[in-house]
């Protein structure tokens, strides 16, 4: 195969878009797609400080890593989540990233500074793992950009994770979050401005990415996270795309070019509703939050051993 | 050729000459949730692989509900 721009050697093929790439035009193109995201939906000032959420994986390493390439003035946030091993190892790769770049990572801890770990924390309060777990960052991730002054919090949402949450909404027809789905939200009273850059590029581009850039990323999958339903969701339409190139880029494009401004106003209206946390002062529907809710029922519990397996040689319970 | 899989890690013995799609294909996985690597560097879906080869086929599909 040869590089679609210079015909030299290609290190990648892209089949949705017919092209093959070399390291250099790779680098490029997919420096090219953010731009084209960044620009379209008037994600970032170029004046703007730029929080990004963090996890020590693929997405968030190369977007921070996109974005200082870029010239953007951006800081890494991450949440520790007490998920034993993994947990540790996540961090050491984003803690990495950052030393190494002489960048600024913002941490914070959830057993020590909320008293609950996910694995734990999530039973007590009768959650699954993973909705827990997404529960605490989307509420950490709020108030650290809030707190911080930043102007802009950016996540490693990529094509294939937001082709799998409308695969999700669209199958349950959950139309209050199909109007919230969008590659932007502005800021509103209690929230910061969200921008999603990665949506012009499929998961396997940004782990490409990450290798050619020399980024080292935590390849293991979260252990509480096996088996979910999203993830079924991308093995569904990964299923498509192979036998239809091209198809996840379509079903996500074409919803937001031809249907998501139908579904806006029912998430507005879900959104006027909201009134301070009576504990924490976040937006929220009820008295208190949904996190300050999961605090309150999962602090103070032992921790939960959870197998971990990382790597060849490492197949252990977290203490 | 060593074929190395990640998430569980594990080993396999496949004979060669094959191409990375052939490999992925054989070992019933989907091309567009795997990168293919020979001696840690990344390389496209018609690359020849030889029983001398040491590859590595590695998951991209993360994430739980974000």
């Amino acid at each position: 195969m040869k590089c679609v721009t210079c015909r030299g050697p290609a290190v990648i093929d892209i089949r949705r878009q017919n092209a093959n790439y070399c390291v250099e035009h790779f680098f490029e193109q997919c420096r090219r797609q953010v731009v084209k995201a960044i620009d379209e939906w008037k994600m970032i000032e170029r004046s703007d400080r730029v929080l990004v959420a963090v996890s020590g994986g693929k997405d968030s390493l190369a977007i921070w890593d996109l974005l200082i390439e870029l010239g953007y003035q951006a800081d890494g946030f991450y949440v520790g989540l007490g998920i034993g091993d993994y947990s540790d190892v996540s961090h050491a790769h984003a803690a990495a990233f950052a030393e190494s770049r002489g960048l600024k990572l913002l941490t914070v801890d959830l057993p020590s500074e909320y008293g609950y770990d996910i694995p734990s924390g999530s039973r007590a309060a009768r959650r699954a793992p993973c909705s827990a777990c997404g529960l605490s960052k989307r509420h950490l991730f709020d108030a650290a950009a809030l707190d911080g002054g930043y102007d802009v919090l950016v996540t490693g949402h990529n094509l294939d994770d937001e082709a799998a949450v409308l695969f999700g909404n669209t199958l349950h027809w959950h139309t209050e979050y199909l109007g919230r789905q969008l590659p932007v939200l502005p800021a509103r009273d209690g929230f910061p401005k969200k921008a999603k850059p990665l949506v012009r590029l499929t998961e396997r581009e940004t782990a490409a990415y990450c290798l050619l850039r020399g980024i080292d990323y935590l390849v293991d999958e979260c252990p509480m996270a096996v088996g979910n339903r999203h993830l079924s969701y991308k093995e569904a339409l990964n299923d498509i795309e192979v036998k239809s190139p091209g198809a996840k880029h379509s079903f996500y494009f074409g919803f937001l070019d031809r249907a998501s401004a139908l579904f806006v106003p029912e998430a507005e209206d879900d959104r006027d509703g909201l009134q301070p946390c009576l504990t924490c002062g976040a937006p929220t529907p009820s008295e208190v939050c949904a996190f300050c809710r999961l605090v309150d029922r999962a602090g103070g519990h032992q921790p939960e051993p959870v197998p971990v397996e990382l790597g060849s040689t490492r197949t252990r319970s977290t203490p | 050729m060593k074929v190395i899989l990640r998430n569980p890690r594990r080993e396999l013995e496949i004979t060669g000459p094959r191409t990375v799609i052939n490999l992925l294909a054989s070992l019933d996985l989907n091309r567009e949730a795997h990168l293919v690597m020979r001696d840690g560097e990344l390389i496209p879906g018609d690359a020849a692989l030889n029983d001398s080869d040491v590859i590595e086929v590695r998951p991209v599909i993360s994430g739980g509900f974000r």
